[in-house]
């Protein structure tokens, strides 16, 4: 059952922080200001070391204990990386390793 | 001779054309299974628009969420446009009353695109302009396709939600490709995988923000110390 009310409330919340998160740099740093080193340095090193994080945090469900021991993420991970490093596109990496996933989770495992 | 921007601009917003369309779909798909409506794709795609966002955001709405947990949550697997801002600033500079819709539409997509530029003989203003709105509209249409789709057809979506990973997976990927400095990358993983341990999953994205902000805040400086003791 959808609540629907509290969904809008929900989208509402998302689109709120998210503009207010991409608008900060600009309010704070407006034009003919620039900004702190610090915040130069850290705007560098920031994103691959986030996206590193939103990795980890796709797979924080995966039970290497329990069968099938995370072996379809790690399959499917692997597919993804190989097949990007070998054609550099990102289409093709995550559609060819979203079906690999659900073949392994619906047929495999 | 101005080249046409519209066509140039186009041409550059195609390879995310193939990808919007079909995570767009993925993510139509998901809200059907979930028991939304197209609408509520559609909806998302044009007041949150923010791929990973929105994927995250399946799962808080048919989880019902509390206000808080979702913005909390948005901070932090948004607080990477923090820093998406502060390298476009320059870029951006001189926009005049199109630049509150570049800086609403600043996907990671779009950013990339951005970083690259405008090309030669284009009106910037228009060209950034336009890549912001087509990426967008892909995302909607995507989002609608898949949402009219998912309630017409039923099959079993599960593993599906694979497609945000394989999305991380491949931006990742490109950023070990692209860059020699990889210890950001090992310092994201490891930091969040160790916080993850000792939080549990529910917990550990907090934490773990912190960790990285400070660790690499650390790593500046150590290696600022090294650079002068050379």
């Amino acid at each position: 059952m959808i609540d629907a009310s509290h969904s809008l409330a929900l989208i509402a919340v998302m689109a709120l922080v998210t503009a207010l998160l991409r608008f900060l740099p600009f309010l704070l740093f407006p034009e003919g200001k620039h900004a702190p080193r610090v915040i130069t340095y850290l705007s560098g090193v920031l994103p691959s070391a986030v996206i590193g994080m939103l990795v980890v945090y796709c797979l924080k469900d995966v039970q290497p204990l329990a069968a099938p021991h995370g072996l379809p993420e790690l399959i499917a991970v692997a597919a993804v990386a190989w097949s990007y490093v070998w054609k550099r596109n990102t289409l093709l990496s995550v559609l060819g390793g979203t079906v690999v996933y659900m073949l392994l989770v619906q047929v495999v495992f | 001779m101005a080249k046409n921007t519209v066509k140039t601009a186009f041409l550059a917003t195609i390879p995310v054309m193939t990808g919007y369309l079909v995570m767009g779909m993925a993510l139509g798909l998901l809200m059907a299974d979930k028991g939304y409506g197209w609408w509520g794709s559609a909806l998302m795609g044009l007041t949150i628009y923010a791929g990973s966002m929105e994927f995250v955001a399946v799962n808080l709405l048919s989880g019902g969420a509390t206000l808080i947990s979702t913005a909390i949550m948005t901070l932090l697997v948004q607080a990477r446009h923090l820093f998406y801002g502060v390298s476009l600033l320059e870029k951006y500079r001189g926009m005049g009353h199109i630049k509150p819709y570049l800086i609403f539409g600043l996907t990671d997509e779009t950013y990339a695109l951005a970083c690259s530029g405008a090309p030669e003989g284009c009106n910037k203003r228009k060209y950034y302009f336009l890549i912001t709105l087509f990426d967008q509209l892909y995302w909607i249409a995507g989002g609608t396709i898949g949402g009219l789709l998912g309630a017409a057809v039923r099959f079993d979506t599960r593993g599906l939600d694979f497609a945000m990973t394989a999305l991380f997976v491949v931006i990742f990927t490109e950023q070990a490709l692209s860059t020699r400095d990889h210890a950001p990358a090992i310092i994201g993983v490891s930091a969040a995988r160790v916080c993850l341990l000792i939080f549990g999953t529910d917990n550990f994205l907090i934490p773990s923000m912190l960790l990285i902000t400070a660790l690499l805040l650390g790593l500046g400086a150590l290696r600022k110390r090294k650079g002068a003791a050379q």
